[in-house]
């Protein structure tokens, strides 16, 4: 009987204590890595040119800010989320189930996804998809035939490559970029080099081989990175021969240790992504919640202010900072400010 | 040896006084040895906690120091009116600070003409320090004013010799070679230099394109909340806890239980009170995100077993002689307890506390999950609403600096950790001073 007194107290003064909590005043973002330094740059000119507190932005990876962002509607949910992909329609559905029915997309610009190794090491400057899937893939095309990844160097399948051991840092699967990695660069190698026919023609279903294509090889030479980019940095700093995945923005800060590869003859920067030559590209997001607007103050405001021409334009400070920004951005800009949210027809 | 006369020939080495026999000498080398062992592992120890605090002040140091612009700067009323009516109002404050500047350098006659170009790339992010002037201080417009600004990133590591010109490729957008030839000249002329970072100390995050004007202050004042929830509400219960346990309860399995439990909850990663206050505190009991109140509660629940575990033991380290004293002489169990053993088990509590307290000061993993990591950037408006309202701390602070991409941030975090470390190193001399004055010997 004792303790079930204590219990009771307990619980009484805890249900006190949180009566304190007041309401929130300002706007609270999470989401993925690679949005987050831009969301902190406009949360900063924001706090400077608005009345309103600045927002508060936290980061976690594209996928585990979707799931906070539906995980239901109030002031202890947070406001907006950042995504370096699209919302999944699995995603769409969950967020429905918790009550979060209304979101608007917010299409913020594209980043460039670079191929970058030491600025002293081998001289890796051209790559094709065709030879990243060669050097990563757990199955590839040798003399016409589908065998077992046998390539130990790179110039094992390209001569004009060095003669140096086989060594990538690619992002973690818990990464927006490992997806358009996959796509863009390890799944077209996997059709250029004829892997893809060739699998069907081994009698896997169309699906079966286009999962097949976007694996990669697992005995060492290809290495996760789940942290950020400052992890790959570390890994290539320490490897001569290895080479990295990067944000566009992440390698311009860092031309001083870094040397980029082209893709497919193309080099990269803010004109060959935004006229999308350069092949490796992905926009990126970020969803609010309708609910929360007019609720939370300066939520519509800070919306409206990140995708402006003066912060996302592309004389803006994004696009300084290597976001390649959207030639649409106007469409953007009047769904934004008229609350359209997804699926309302476009 | 069941015979028991032998003779001197039976034993193999004779006794002597004078020789040293060989099972001694084997004796005296073994503990020479051991003695070097011992000497070697303190030498190892000292020789890696020489390398790890000289790597720490030879990283963080820089991050003391800034690199100014530092200019005269006259702002017209229409100049104002006209900032204030942009959307992005800071650029334009940026703008006409920028094309003053230049017209003065092109004044000085320093080199040949310089673009305005070339002073944005040197001048880092200004327009937020001059808007916030402006409106704080209406009656200044109109007048010179001279400004300290921050230089930009790449000036700084010029600077501070982390950057070379060499390094700078024709595709680099940020700075090029001919601003460096002007940063020299200016650099001789006064109007760039050098000077101790108070920003850091006093400052706020910013964003990642504007590492000159980043601080560490509000990191420090969330640390410091936190630790003042975590003392308020783990020192009692903790306390209370382990003189129940040691003094009065009864000895039976369901103690037992609770004891193996606590000594269990000491072992746990310090992530699962992180996940247990995202579920508890956030999403059951709603209480804000990213608040020191619900961080300092999540490390109460992480501290509890080491105040609990070290009391229990500071309380047993009193003899027995002084409870069975009190008693003998009619005190009640409590009034011995309350009057004579726990005055003499509180250096013992207060280390304890403390050392706990350091331990929950470091913690980065709870807090990434109730919302502390991250971009925060402001100081708490009230006392109170600072507790519930968001807020950073410090090793989330130097996390995120860390995972930045230009350089500046990540002397920054080296610089947070020299913070961080004074911080513990506070706490700990108090840890010292406090046992000094409570010690007591019988």
């Amino acid at each position: 009987m004792f303790y079930v007194k204590l219990l009771t107290s307990t619980l009484a003064s805890i249900a006190l204590s949180a009566t304190l909590a007041s309401a929130r005043d300002n706007v609270q973002v999470a989401g993925s890595s690679t949005v987050l330094p831009y969301a902190s740059i406009v949360a900063e000119i924001f706090g400077e040119n608005f009345d309103f507190p600045t927002p508060v932005v936290e980061s976690g990876g594209s996928s585990a800010g979707l799931k906070r962002f539906c995980a239901g509607v109030g002031e202890n949910t947070i406001d907006i989320t950042n995504a370096s992909r699209a919302i999944r329609a699995k995603e769409i559905k969950a967020c429905a189930e918790n009550g979060v029915t209304d979101i608007i997309e917010v299409r913020i610009g594209y980043d460039g996804i670079v191929f970058a190794s030491q600025i002293d090491g081998p001289k890796y400057d051209a790559f094709t998809p065709s030879d990243i899937f060669n050097a990563l893939a757990p199955k590839v095309m040798v003399g016409g035939k589908l065998v077992d990844n046998p390539h130990q160097k790179w110039s094992d399948f390209n001569g004009d490559l060095p003669s140096e051991e086989i060594l990538a840092f690619i992002p973690g699967t818990k990464h927006g970029t490992r997806e358009v990695f996959e796509e863009k660069v390890v799944a077209a190698g996997c059709e250029a080099t004829g892997a893809f026919q060739a699998m069907m023609d081994a009698g896997m279903s169309e699906d079966d081989a286009e999962d097949a294509c976007f694996e990669v090889r697992t005995d060492g030479k290809s290495v996760d990175i789940d942290g950020d980019y400052t992890e790959a940095l570390a890994r290539i700093d320490a490897n001569a021969s290895g080479i990295g995945v990067f944000g566009l923005a992440f390698y311009e800060n860092n031309t001083d240790k870094l040397k980029v590869a082209t893709m497919s003859g193309i080099s990269p920067s803010t004109e060959t992504i935004s006229t999308g030559t350069y092949p490796v590209s992905r926009p990126l997001f970020f969803y609010i919640k309708k609910a929360h607007i007019g609720v939370i103050p300066g939520l519509q405001e800070y919306a409206d202010f990140f995708i402006s021409n003066e912060i996302a334009g592309p004389d803006g400070p994004l696009a300084q900072y290597g976001l390649v920004s959207d030639p649409e951005l106007a469409k953007t800009q009047a769904a934004v400010s008229s609350g359209k949210t997804m699926g309302s027809g476009s | 040896m069941t015979d028991a006369n032998f003779t001197d020939k039976d034993i193999p080495n004779p006794r002597s006084l004078t020789k040293t026999e060989r099972r001694t000498k084997r004796r005296k080398a073994a503990e020479k040895r051991f003695r070097a062992y011992g000497l070697t592992a303190i030498l190892a120890g000292l020789t890696f906690l020489v390398i790890l605090v000289y790597s720490i002040i030879l990283n963080g140091l820089p991050a003391f120091q800034r690199t100014v612009v530092s200019i005269e700067f006259t702002l017209s009323a229409e100049q104002f009116k006209e900032a204030e009516a942009a959307l992005l109002k800071t650029r334009v404050y940026s703008n006409y600070f920028i094309t003053s500047f230049t017209d003065t350098v092109n004044g000085l006659g320093l080199s040949s003409e310089i673009s305005s170009d070339s002073i944005d790339r040197i001048v880092g992010k200004i327009g937020g320090t001059l808007r916030k002037f402006y409106r704080n201080n209406q009656d200044k417009v109109g007048q010179p004013i001279t400004f300290d600004l921050p230089a930009s990133s790449l000036v700084e590591r010029y600077f501070k010799e982390t950057f070379s010109r060499e390094s700078i490729s024709e595709s680099n957008r940020f700075i090029r070679a001919e601003d460096l030839d002007l940063v020299d000249a200016l650099a001789d002329a006064g109007i760039i230099r050098q000077e101790f970072n108070w920003l850091f100390i006093t400052g706020v995050d910013t964003g990642v394109d504007n590492p000159g004007g980043a601080g560490i202050g509000a990191a420090v004042l969330g640390s410091f909340m936190m630790m003042t929830v975590v003392l308020i509400l783990s020192l009692p219960v903790g306390v209370a806890a382990s003189i129940y346990l040691e003094e009065f309860a009864p000895k039976n399995w369901f103690t037992d239980f609770i004891e193996i439990n606590i000594s269990n909850l000491a072992a746990v990663p310090s992530i699962v009170f992180g996940i247990l206050g995202l579920a508890v505190f956030i999403q059951f009991m709603h209480f804000p995100q990213s608040a020191p109140l619900v961080g300092g509660m999540v490390l109460t629940l992480m501290t509890l077993p080491t105040i609990i575990i070290s009391t229990r033991a500071s309380l047993k380290a009193v003899p027995p002689s002084i409870r069975d004293a009190a008693l003998a002489v009619g005190a009640s169990k409590m009034q011995a307890v309350f009057h004579h053993v726990l005055p003499l088990a509180m250096p013992g509590i207060l280390t304890g506390t403390i050392i706990g307290l350091a331990q929950a000061l470091g913690e980065t993993a709870p807090l990434l999950l109730i919302g502390m990591v991250g971009f925060v950037a402001r100081y708490p408006e009230t006392i109170l609403g600072g507790f519930e309202g968001p807020n950073s701390a410090l090793p989330a602070q130097i996390f995120n600096w860390a995972s930045r991409s230009d350089a500046v941030f990540v002397e920054k975090a080296w610089g947070g950790i020299i913070i961080l470390l004074i911080f513990l190193l506070s706490m700990n001399i108090v840890a010292v001073l406090l046992r000094r004055r409570f010690e007591r010997r019988w």
